[in-house]
């Protein structure tokens, strides 16, 4: 499924122009980016939540050098999925 | 950050009544649960891939008694957020 698919799904399911199952989309995924770079976290009931989560600095490697180089710590987007999600994926 | 303030978000950006914005991002959640119910992948661009992971039945050990257990196969949802949401997270402020 892609961003259009789910734009026109909306749109049918909850009798939306496209134009503004469109804006939806945006809004939903575009509000879950900026709360994560507020330090915000995002809890959606029946489904999941979103945080940042801090991934320690590491020592890499350069893959054509063989050199080593320092892999900043840095925060990556990290999704929990909730007790419903989970349950429905594994036939529940 | 809750579904009411990004249903009050949308309700703003599209002009929809607060009911309605709230439905439509209901709406958005169920299709995402359903497609992952059947095993579907998303790829929603700039934001990331959604898709379901099987994974095999092993033996476990409860860490408290040190006892075996058998854990049965299961599936577990993945997200690989997307270039653009990875980038907006890594240069936050810090």
């Amino acid at each position: 499924m892609t961003k259009a698919d789910l734009v026109e799904r909306i749109a049918e399911r909850a009798k939306l122009s496209k134009k503004d199952s469109e804006i939806v989309v945006n809004t939903v995924f575009q509000s879950i980016i900026e709360a994560l770079t507020k330090g915000d976290k995002v809890e959606l009931r029946g489904f999941g939540s979103f945080r940042a989560r801090d991934r320690q600095s590491r020592v890499g490697r350069n893959p054509k050098t063989g050199e080593s180089v320092e892999v900043p710590s840095k925060k990556v987007p990290f999704f929990k999925p909730g007790k419903d999600l989970k349950k429905l994926v594994n036939g529940g | 950050m809750t579904k009411v303030e990004i249903a009050n978000r949308v309700a703003k950006e599209t002009g929809l009544t607060k009911t309605k914005a709230s439905e439509a991002v209901e709406s958005l959640l169920t299709i995402i649960k359903e497609a992952l119910k059947n095993e579907e992948r998303l790829e929603f661009r700039g934001f990331g891939v959604f898709r379901v992971r099987k994974r095999k039945a092993r033996t476990g050990r409860n860490p408290r008694t040190g006892e075996e257990a058998p854990i049965s196969e299961g599936r577990t949802i993945k997200f690989k957020p997307g270039k653009e949401f990875k980038e907006a997270i890594i240069n936050q402020g810090e």
